[in-house]
């Protein structure tokens, strides 16, 4: 290490070995953690009862399974009606079931698998979903329930697993396991039918196989290598097959995989191809293959959902094609846009709509009191429109007239059908984008004035061609002002039915919200033709998915005068969900974390902060640390390390988003919180106890304080366990109800 | 001590003579004709009216910088005596003869002259030749988008001034590290970056960027002393001791001295007023405090009120009433209680006032002595104008079906009794027994029989409500929300016991005079958060851009234009500079990473310092470029062409840079390297020659035929004006 000026911005030589030294600095750090460590790998011969050791390994580790099995499925049947967001997740398993088309904003291998469960478990996809509060009567939902259940059983082990295998220290484990089997947050969360148990099993399965990969280093290309290499690949694709807050797991094992082959790299007893090899073989685990796995979710998802649904209108008319029952599929329309067509005019910009006006008016103050033009996502007979020349008013579908086509460049006129009204613009501001101009309805019986007059242009085509249905991408400029048809996006309020605003934008920039496609056509004058030409390519389709996805995520925006969540609640519990009943005479659910368990949490970060930089600076200082106290520093700095990135990972970019914000997002974030404070308290009251000399007493201050923990925690769910296992009676206000006097802070409203 | 006496008094003084010519050619590109054109060009017109603000001391808000960049410009206007008397309404608009242009003008542009010869100090601080150096300050020269925006009253020159001043002062700083720490250079240097990050905060938040740039390279360096065991512990904690002082507290308390000045300098209340909380508009001299002053502090039972929102969105409204009634069906055919309107009303109104009346007695005057309201007391609000009073019950609201209907109570005798009810709860009370307050005391009012809350919903109702603003009683209140929470802005003892005297007592300003001031702090932190919280619609304007148009420069603001002829004023680089500057960066990038890779498998190309002094300039230099672009990526508001300039000067300093590096460490002869040197030679006539072409567009002192205009838009996205005869 040069041990100067700006050349150490870019080297990372401090960097200590890692991974493949696992059980040396195992065996540095104090004579029980290496017996603990000894104990984990059965093939190593030890000192008196190896046998008896694994054998209490495994029963330790069923222990927590089976008690992480028992909290969750406790009462699961409770209550008996949709809590919460069950009403959207379990609707959406049902769609699978029955095979419709919908759209959310998530990817869609999470309600697979609702969707999965409940068809296994006899689940017909009947049940409506309708509102929180319903009652499921005779629908079998616990499959689902079960399912997710299941899922958010497995967190306990699995942190259980990841944290004895950073720290080599089964104290440190089980204090971690205690706090999540006993934390009301995360057992309230897998209780139901919800996104949340799927993704964090994914994120933990990930962590858990890129540590026990991590500590596979020293053989590698062994098959315990390729398999948690591999499963640290399938496990990345389901977290983000889930959600796309899978997307912080794949940056912690990104950068894991970074270090990893920058120590490979400088190793130079390796050669080239060898870590060309090592190379290979994390591009093909932990790119191609979740890739792949990805992928194929998505196509499994576009061939199940094969029929029309609610979710048709927020896709491009190409995609709706696919779909049978949409009046796009198998169909066959006309191919030229002629005078005289019925057709309905969609966006090419995603999640905006067709081109829609309606009866009502715009309200008094809000520019020219004339008929509101919107866009709307839905399909509608509001939504067509007969195009017309703008000079003459005769019929064209008049038998006597020739066809004649709309040709790029013409003047038209758009003539809503249900109204007869013309769509109209003038300089008045639009209603919320003030810099447009205000588009309207206009006009008796497609009479109006010049102000409806509108040239069709193909966008990058040359004059005089004719207008395809589909295909074109044209722009309505208005003759007049010269401005552009567009729709800015933005939501109406009330007086226009929350549909979108459509303006006529001033400003010429070619952007998708001023460029619209013919959609439906009708025209009894003209052949028809087949539209199966249109259909989309798998890859197309992939990447609309996304883009309408990422554009329904950050439409997700909280409005100016309500009470949302922020990130700064989270860790300090500030504020829980409601998930069922609201008065004292209601079946009550609330997620909330267990208070003790989350400051505990709390505290152990600033704790972890302050003796992590003490023990850098010494380090950095050429301090000599005795043997047991540089191993438990290593643990410290490096399982810690890297559960706190985890952390980091997982909560700081909520910081950054505009969207809509909840509570339960912050629960990946909180189960890395928890594995820190295991590997903390752990390390802390072995180096407490390193520092009282003879060891008898040192080890008996280890065991209580860890024991103290436990039961605390213990404890602790034993007062709060009503909040997820259900509450009846008065508010905890009352001296009366079972909460009384555990409403420590006033925001809590159970 | 007579030592002069021995030996002749001797001067030596070392001039760096290019160093002298750059500074003279970089005030003389800038300063050429500054008056003209004698209008107000492009963002003048934004920052003109602030300018005006400071000259007249009145108070305003901006969010779209801390005041200290104001107060820069303010400064132009103080020494050029402008009265501040001159309508900022639109571009072009020829300045009057009061405005002085040249003074207002003089900041920016020494600012931007300045930054020439400071780009050869940088190089040189760095290691790199004095070729290098000079290569850098002559490209910083004739970039013509820095010479345009350096010549008007814009912020950016200022900003890039402290930004190059930052870096610089550091690399002296570390450069006196080596040799002589704790030295009174080393002070000067050290202190000079604290002051000079603070200063590029100051003007625009964007100065952010470099000085957390700076902090990181500070930090490393500062590791790395720790890890130097030559030293004692005291010593290295006196290191770092300074740092934090210089780099950390002296930023903070010049940042806080800056909102200390301004809050000096405008005193008086203006038109941003309203925006702002009851108790900081009563801290400035006229609007509210006129009002206010000599108001009683201690809100009494029979006391008369208005009652502000503290959240104030969509607009800061007062609780309202009016004789109308809800009407008995709405549109959508849900019923009302037909009870009358209570809404939020954003101007002030006689039908404002409210008189917090003691649910156990009759009088609605205030006793003598007083009795003043306390945390938890349970109150009536009667109406002045109609004494009816506040009521809530459980009827929808008219916009938020969720919520309860607020009304003031009119017995229909239908069986639907008052509930008139409500306990004062006080927000930012101190203990449990605190005295509600005139406008420092925020409150909520809960409902006694529903525990609903008093709330603005935001939402604007109908015509029967004359487009004022809804309240609601909001059932589901979860913790802290401004929406729900009210202070008392007006307030009197009521005395009259008439109803139709008490019409007139509300109609007649109250008058005494006492003074009531608050902390700098808290008036700091509330002007802070306003200005962050502040949103202002995403306009979008023709000139804006995204950040990816900006590298290749594919886009370019019209600035202004000549009345009459086409002599017009672009914000227009040299294309020659912006892309070779990208390049630059790509391979400073690609070699980095071979050398990284290579030093890693034990192979070093080059010589250890070499080495560290490629890292350093890279890490300042293209570090500086990425902290002050990557950012806007992530930003959602309306963003231009000049915000890319900051960006743009690191890029320039990077640019010879890596054209040393290749001439010292990749040309292999000497005949490479005089072909290089050749090449070089050639490429920078190139860009002398596209500055000189683009000088009418940077100046706009020439008149341009059509044609000629036409010759010059090399990109079609260049928006060239070309008039229509």
């Amino acid at each position: 290490m040069p041990p100067a000026t700006g050349g150490g911005l870019a080297e990372s030589e401090l960097r200590p070995r890692r991974g493949r030294c696992g059980p040396q600095a195992a065996r540095a750090a104090g004579r029980d953690v290496a017996a603990e460590a000894v104990a984990r790998s059965p093939k190593r011969p030890a000192w008196g009862s190896r046998r008896f050791e694994a054998v209490g390994w495994w029963a330790l580790l069923a222990l927590v399974t089976l008690l992480s099995f028992a909290t969750r499925f406790h009462r699961l049947d409770e209550p008996p009606h949709i809590c919460w967001d069950e009403t959207h997740f379990g609707k959406m398993g049902s769609y699978y079931i029955n095979r419709t088309f919908f759209f959310d904003v998530h990817p869609p291998l999470g309600k697979m698998l609702i969707g999965l469960a409940g068809y296994l478990s006899g689940y017909d996809g009947t049940f409506l979903f309708q509102k929180p509060g319903d009652k499921y009567e005779h629908h079998s939902y616990m499959g689902m329930r079960g399912f997710c259940a299941f899922l958010g059983s497995w967190l306990v082990p699995f942190a259980y697993l990841t944290v004895l295998d950073l720290s080599k220290s089964l104290s440190a484990a089980l204090l971690t396991a205690a706090l999540l089997t006993f934390d009301t947050g995360c057992l309230t969360l897998s209780q139901y039918i919800l996104l949340d148990p799927i993704l964090m099993f994914f994120i933990m399965a990930a962590m858990l196989s890129m540590v026990k990969y991590n500590s596979c280093a020293d053989r590698p290309f062994s098959a315990p290598w390729w398999f948690w290499l591999s499963l640290t690949g399938v496990s990345l694709a389901g977290a983000l097959g889930v959600k796309f807050v899978g997307l912080f797991i794949i940056l912690q094992v990104g950068l894991n995989t970074i270090a990893d082959l920058w120590y490979l790299f400088g190793d130079l007893s390796l050669s080239l191809v060898t870590v060309g090899k090592h190379l290979t073989a994390r591009v093909l685990c932990l790119i191609v293959l979740p890739l792949a796995l990805y992928t194929a979710t998505f196509a499994v998802h576009f061939m199940v959902l094969s029929k029309s649904g609610p979710g048709d209108g927020f896709f491009s008319s190409a995609f709706q094609a696919r779909l049978s029952g949409n009046n796009l599929h198998n169909a066959s329309i006309p191919e030229h846009l002629a005078y005289g067509s019925v057709i309905t005019v969609k966006n090419l910009r995603m999640a905006i709509g067709y081109l829609h006006s309606h009866r009502h008016l715009y309200p008094e103050g809000i520019g020219a009191r004339q008929q509101q033009v919107t866009t709307y996502l839905h399909k509608d007979y509001n939504n067509l429109w007969i195009i017309k020349k703008h000079n003459t008013n005769s019929d064209p579908l008049d038998p006597s007239f020739p066809v004649e086509f709309v040709r790029h460049g013409d003047i038209i006129r758009l003539e809503h059908k249900e109204t007869s009204r013309n769509l109209h613009s003038h300089y008045h501001e639009a209603p919320m984008t003030r810099k447009h101009y205000q588009v309207t309805g206009y006009g008796i019986n497609g009479t109006g004035d010049s102000n409806d007059f509108w040239r069709i242009e193909v966008v990058n085509r040359k004059f005089g061609n004719r207008i395809k249905v589909l295909r074109s991408r044209i722009r309505f400029i208005h003759l007049v002002t010269g401005c552009v048809l567009g729709s800015s996006g933005k939501v109406l309020p009330k007086w226009g039915w929350e549909q979108l605003e459509v303006t006529c934008t001033p400003y010429l920039k070619e952007t998708l919200n001023s460029i619209w496609n013919v959609e439906d056509h009708i025209n009894p004058k003209l052949p028809n033709i087949s539209l199966d030409v249109l259909q989309p390519s798998f890859p197309e389709i992939l990447l609309e998915s996304h883009m309408v996805m990422i554009r329904g995520n950050s439409g997700l925006k909280p409005k100016d005068n309500e009470f949302t969540s922020k990130p700064w609640h989270w860790p300090i519990n500030y504020q829980g969900l409601r998930f069922s009943g609201v008065n004292d005479t209601d079946f009550r659910v609330y997620l909330l974390g267990n208070p003790v368990v989350w400051w505990l949490n709390l505290l152990s970060i600033a704790l972890y902060l302050l003796s992590g930089s003490i023990i850098a600076v010494a380090m950095q200082r050429g301090a000599r640390l005795p043997a047991e106290v540089a191993g438990l520093s290593q643990v410290l700095l490096r399982g810690g390390g890297q559960v706190l990135l985890g952390w980091t990972l997982h909560y700081f970019p909520f910081f950054l988003m505009g969207r809509v914000l909840y509570f339960h997002h912050y629960f990946p974030a909180m189960l890395f919180s928890s594995m820190l404070t295991g590997i903390l308290w752990d390390t802390l009251l072995r180096l407490c106890a390193w520092g009282l000399a003879s060891w008898p007493l040192a080890r008996g201050i280890h065991v209580a304080g860890i024991l103290s923990l436990l039961l605390g925690t213990a404890y602790s769910f034993y007062l709060f366990h009503p909040l997820a296992y259900g509450m009846v009676g008065p508010l905890a206000q009352d001296p009366q109800s079972p909460m009384a006097g555990l409403r420590w802070l006033d925001s809590w409203d159970f | 001590m007579w030592g002069f006496l021995k030996r002749p008094v001797v001067v030596t003084a070392d001039i760096n003579l290019s160093l002298v010519a750059l500074t003279g050619m970089g005030l003389l590109s800038r300063l050429w004709r500054l008056t003209y054109p004698r209008a107000v060009v492009f963002d003048e017109v934004y920052y003109g009216q602030y300018i005006s603000f400071y000259m007249k001391q009145i108070f305003f808000l901006d969010d779209s910088g801390p005041p200290f960049g104001h107060m820069v410009l303010a400064l132009g206007g103080y020494l050029g005596g402008f009265d501040g008397n001159f309508l900022w309404n639109r571009i072009g608009a020829e300045y009057s003869s009061n405005v002085p242009v040249w003074s207002l003008r003089l900041l920016p542009a020494l600012a931007g002259a300045l930054s020439v010869p400071m780009a050869y100090q940088i190089v040189l601080e760095l290691h790199f030749s004095h070729c290098a150096a000079m290569g850098a300050a002559l490209l910083m020269l004739i970039e013509n988008a820095l010479i345009t925006q350096s010549r008007l009253m814009l912020l950016e020159s200022v900003l890039i001034f402290f930004n190059l001043l930052a870096v610089l002062s550091y690399l002296k700083f570390f450069n006196c590290q080596k040799h002589s720490p704790f030295s009174l250079s080393w002070w000067f240097w050290l202190t000079l970056t604290g002051v000079a990050c603070s200063c590029a905060v100051g003007i625009k938040y964007m100065g952010v960027f470099t000085y957390v740039l700076v902090l990181g390279v500070a930090a490393v360096h500062a590791w790395h002393l720790l890890g130097d065991q030559t030293l004692s512990n005291v010593c290295v904690f006196c290191h770092l001791l300074a740092r934090a002082v210089a780099l950390l507290v002296i930023p903070v308390v010049l940042y806080l001295l800056f909102f200390y000045v301004h809050l000096i300098l405008v005193f008086r209340s203006g038109p941003h007023d309203q925006i702002m909380s009851s108790a900081f508009q009563a801290s400035l001299e006229g609007g509210l405090a006129r009002i206010t002053q000599g108001q009683p502090l201690e809100v009494a039972f029979g006391s008369q009120v208005t009652l502000r929102n503290v959240f104030g969105k969509p607009v800061p409204c007062w609780l309202h009433s009016h004789q109308d009634t809800y009407p008995m069906i709405y549109e959508n055919g849900r019923g009302s209680s037909h009870q009358q309107q209570v809404t939020c009303y954003p101007f002030k109104d006689v039908n404002n006032w409210w008189i917090v009346k003691d649910p156990r007695r009759h009088q609605l005057v205030v006793s003598s002595p007083p009795r003043p309201v306390r945390h938890g007391d349970m109150v009536q609000l009667v109406h002045g104008m109609t004494t009816r009073s506040l009521n809530t019950h459980d009827v929808a609201a008219p916009l938020s079906p969720h919520s309860q209907e607020v009304s003031c109570y009119i017995d229909y005798n239908i069986s639907m009794p008052a509930q008139n009810l409500w306990r004062l709860e006080i927000v930012n009370r101190g203990s449990d027994t605190d005295v509600w307050k005139t406008i420092l005391s925020e409150v909520r009012f809960v409902h006694v029989n529903t525990s609903a809350v008093l709330k603005l919903s935001g939402a604007h109702l109908p015509d029967w409500g004359y487009r004022q603003l809804e309240i609601v009683g909001e059932k589901l209140s979860r913790g802290y929300h401004g929406s729900t929470v009210w202070n008392v802005e007006e307030h009197r003892y009521g005395a009259s016991q008439e109803q139709r005297e008490r019409e007139r007592e509300l109609h007649s300003p109250a008058q005494v005079d006492v003074s009531r001031n608050l902390s700098f702090m808290a008036r700091f932190s509330e002007l802070q958060w306003r200005m962050l919280a502040l949103r202002s619609d995403d306009s979008e304007h023709k000139y804006s851009s995204s950040p990816l148009e900006w590298v290749t420069l594919d886009t370019n603001i019209a600035y202004w234009l000549h009345p009459r002829t086409s002599a017009q004023i672009h914000l227009l680089g040299n294309i020659v500079i912006w892309v070779s500057g990208s390049l630059a960066l790509a391979i400073y990038a690609l070699l980095s990473l071979w050398y990284l890779l290579r030093r890693r498998r034990n192979v070093h190309d080059l010589p250890q310092d070499a080495w560290l002094r490629w890292v350093l300039a890279g890490a300042l230099c293209a570090g500086g470029w990425a902290v002050n672009y990557l950012p806007f990526f992530l930003m959602e508001k309306t963003l231009f062409l000049y915000h890319y300039l900051p960006a743009l000067t690191f890029q320039i300093l990077l640019l010879p840079v890596v054209l040393q590096h290749i001439s010292d460490h990749l040309c292999r002869s000497q005949l490479q390297r005089s072909i290089f040197s050749a090449l070089v030679v050639a490429w920078y006539s190139s860009a002398c020659h596209v500055s000189n072409t683009l000088r009418p567009l940077t100046y706009g002192d020439k008149s341009l035929s059509p044609h000629e205009l036409k010759a010059l838009r090399w990109k079609d996205s260049w928006d060239i004006l070309i008039r229509k005869h």
